[in-house]
């Protein structure tokens, strides 16, 4: 009895623990919290100027993102690969890296992934999934090596590098599958992967897939690595002031190629689980530009893994919800990325999210 | 290999000058930014929404040129908000060039929309002529390479030799150059260092703004979802790899422009994959840039001013 009541306060000690790591890193995404009001309300100026009623689109988008047990779905379908790009993005950035080719990345490991889903015949399930999401890692870590590289051994900035990377994939993954992995008919696309490389569906009929346990797995992981472990100081040390950690005994030229890699990785693994959880083949064009929302949702999340989650989930819910919207009132999806720009815009300034704050203290 | 010879033609050259001349305007700009230490990401967004801003302005008031001046106008103000952000608020300059391009990427989408109801593209539009030059064009070979073109490559060709001037042969161009260096020492010197960021941020979107008119009047003649196709990034590498002065710039944007020619041109030969060929000219990047790099040394100091 005594043993058992030792574990339960340690249970519960632990959990008023990792409730209150969440409570201050809450706090430090309130400017971002601010920054998706103005967006919201910019975006009404914008709706409001094109002829549309704010209030209608918004109310669609709502019950569209959280009307019935298909909406939810669809919202967490949605936000679960903008969670790889976001903790991906955000891995690199913490090391001062600009990786904006996280699409790129995402691209090739969802294609490495599907070809191994293909290719390999009569595994369990249990060794099978794994191997796919590996693949998937492994070649989104390699892609992004290219730029770590690129950058280190010759100082080519990474964020042109890995821009261009992109677009190298894009035109790369679309010519592999119509040509070498091509399905027979006429769509671009491999054929469809070995039932045994399936990611389960959760929530039938909905596409969500046991892909979103894996992002909330890497949520928590990247938090821990960054903040509890000596690659994470090390790579967050590289971030503040290259110079001091390298006088500091830190090689820097390992931790950059070292973060860009696992930034890659992130990525890949997020194409890897689309593949495997939604699609079940890799379809030329599939990704409306997750890599793009991803460092925009970083970026919102106040570049922190917890907040990075709970901004994913908002994209999640203007992607669902923007479908509904505009099959309803007609106003273009693509208000959305509108915006995500807006937040990242206001983001970018936290002089002018203070004073905002500031000057509503004031009025209050 | 006879095959690709016959590629070589004067057509080619022609066509690799059109094709360097909106990645030349923006690096144009890039270089006016970054001189006053501020990195412009936000050029391929900005030539984006003025590339759309110019066929919906012709589209509505039906002259190309009024579409042209347009552009102009909506690129100083998104060099603005450039400023804004990075100068007046102390924003991060990647981050903020990065909205931008986002920014631009949905508002076009949303407005394409709105106007032509079609997110791919939208309807055609009267575009620029191309003009003639006399005697020039009677010359051989010569004449069939810069004879005729769009009047906005010669706008181009004039803004290069003005941007060369302004920098590097008047009080301003100085001023400029002193407020990227050491925009503490300018600023002891009298020179107004905010004043001078937001004046170079208004000329670098104008530039992106001729850049952006260019792509889509001075060519197709419609606007299409992200028709800059990276050519704002591409621009930053012609920058760096002209080493931030004007005639360079224009000199590798013409290198990045013959390989769009010649991408576009090998695709009729049938000999590789649309699409591997379709990499070129990003790829070319990614060497150029990296060729370069250790032999140039950026002109600026990018940490944004404060006062003390």
């Amino acid at each position: 009895m005594l043993v058992l009541k030792k574990i339960d306060l340690n249970i519960t000690e632990l959990a008023q623990k990792a409730l209150e790591t969440f409570k201050v890193e809450l706090k430090k995404i309130v400017p971002q919290l601010i920054a998706i009001f103005i967006a919201l309300l910019v975006g009404s100026l914008v709706l409001l100027a094109t002829g549309f009623s704010p209030i209608e689109a918004y109310g669609a988008l709502i019950v569209g993102a959280f009307g019935d047990v298909y909406g939810i779905g669809q919202t967490l379908t949605q936000a679960t690969p903008i969670i790889f790009t976001a903790l991906a993005f955000l891995f690199a950035f913490k090391a001062g890296l600009f990786n904006i080719g996280a699409e790129g990345q995402f691209l090739v490991g969802a294609l490495a992934a599907a070809i191994v889903g293909i290719s390999l015949n009569g595994l369990p399930n249990i060794i099978h999934v794994p191997l796919a999401l590996l693949a998937g890692a492994f070649f989104g870590g390699l892609y992004a090596l290219i730029p770590a590289l690129l950058k280190t051994e010759l100082g080519a900035h990474e964020v042109i590098t890995t821009m261009m990377l992109t677009y190298v994939a894009i035109y790369l993954t679309g010519y592999l599958v119509t040509d070498i992995f091509k399905a027979p008919g006429w769509v671009s696309q491999t054929p469809l992967i070995a039932p045994s490389a399936e990611l389960p569906r959760i929530l039938p009929p909905t596409q969500l897939s046991a892909s979103l346990f894996m992002g909330i797995f890497l949520v928590i992981l990247t938090y821990f690595t960054l903040q509890k472990t000596v690659l994470g100081y090390e790579i967050r040390a590289i971030g503040l002031n290259p110079l001091a950690a390298e006088n500091g005994g830190i090689n820097v030229k390992k931790g950059l190629i070292i973060a860009l890699v696992i930034s890659g990785a992130l990525a890949g693994l997020g194409g890897a689980g689309e593949v495997l959880g939604v699609h079940k083949r890799f379809i030329d064009g599939f990704s409306p530009g997750y890599g793009w929302d991803g460092l925009a949702v970083a970026l919102m999340g106040g570049l922190n893994p917890f907040g990075s989650f709970l901004a994913a989930l908002l994209i999640g819910v203007l992607r669902s919800g923007g479908m509904t919207m505009n099959r309803v009132t007609g106003v273009p999806i693509d208000i959305v990325t509108i915006l995500q720009a807006l937040v990242i815009l206001f983001v970018a300034a936290p002089v002018l999210i203070k004073y905002l704050t500031k000057s509503g203290k004031k009025n209050d | 290999m006879t095959e690709i010879f016959d590629l070589i033609t004067v057509g080619l050259f022609a066509s690799a000058i059109r094709m360097a001349t909106p990645i030349a305007f923006a690096a144009l700009g890039g270089i006016f930014s970054e001189r006053a230490g501020i990195i412009n990401i936000g050029l391929e967004g900005m030539m984006l929404t003025c590339a759309f801003s110019a066929v919906a302005t012709t589209h509505f008031l039906g002259n190309p040129w009024l579409g042209v001046l347009f552009a102009l106008l909506i690129g100083a103000l998104l060099g603005l908000l450039h400023g804004l952000i990075t100068i007046k608020f102390a924003g991060n300059q990647i981050v903020s060039g990065t909205g931008i391009n986002i920014l631009a990427l949905g508002l076009t989408a949303f407005m394409s929309q709105v106007i032509w109801g079609s997110r791919g593209a939208s309807d055609a539009v009267q575009g620029i002529d191309p003009i003639s030059i006399p005697l020039i064009k009677d010359i051989p070979i010569i004449g069939g390479i810069i004879g005729v073109h769009s009047p906005l490559v010669y706008i181009l060709i004039i803004s290069v030799a003005i941007s060369y001037i302004i920098l590097f042969k008047t009080p301003f161009g100085l001023r400029i150059r002193a407020v990227g260096e050491h925009p503490a020492a300018a600023d002891t010197a009298g020179v107004n260092v905010f004043k001078t960021k937001y004046y170079c941020l208004i000329i670098s979107g104008m530039l992106a703004g001729f850049g952006g008119a260019f792509l889509s009047l001075g060519h197709l003649n419609l606007f299409a979802w992200g028709m800059t196709g990276g050519r704002g990034f591409i621009a930053l590498a012609a920058m760096i790899f002209g080493g931030w002065k004007p005639l360079g710039a224009f000199g590798a944007s013409l290198l990045f422009g013959f390989s769009d020619a010649l991408q576009m041109r090998l695709q009729t030969l049938g000999v590789l994959p649309p699409q591997i060929i379709l990499t070129i000219p990003y790829i070319l990047t990614i060497i150029v840039l990296a060729g370069v790099i250790g032999r140039v040394t950026p002109p600026s100091n990018y940490k944004p001013y404060v006062r003390e």
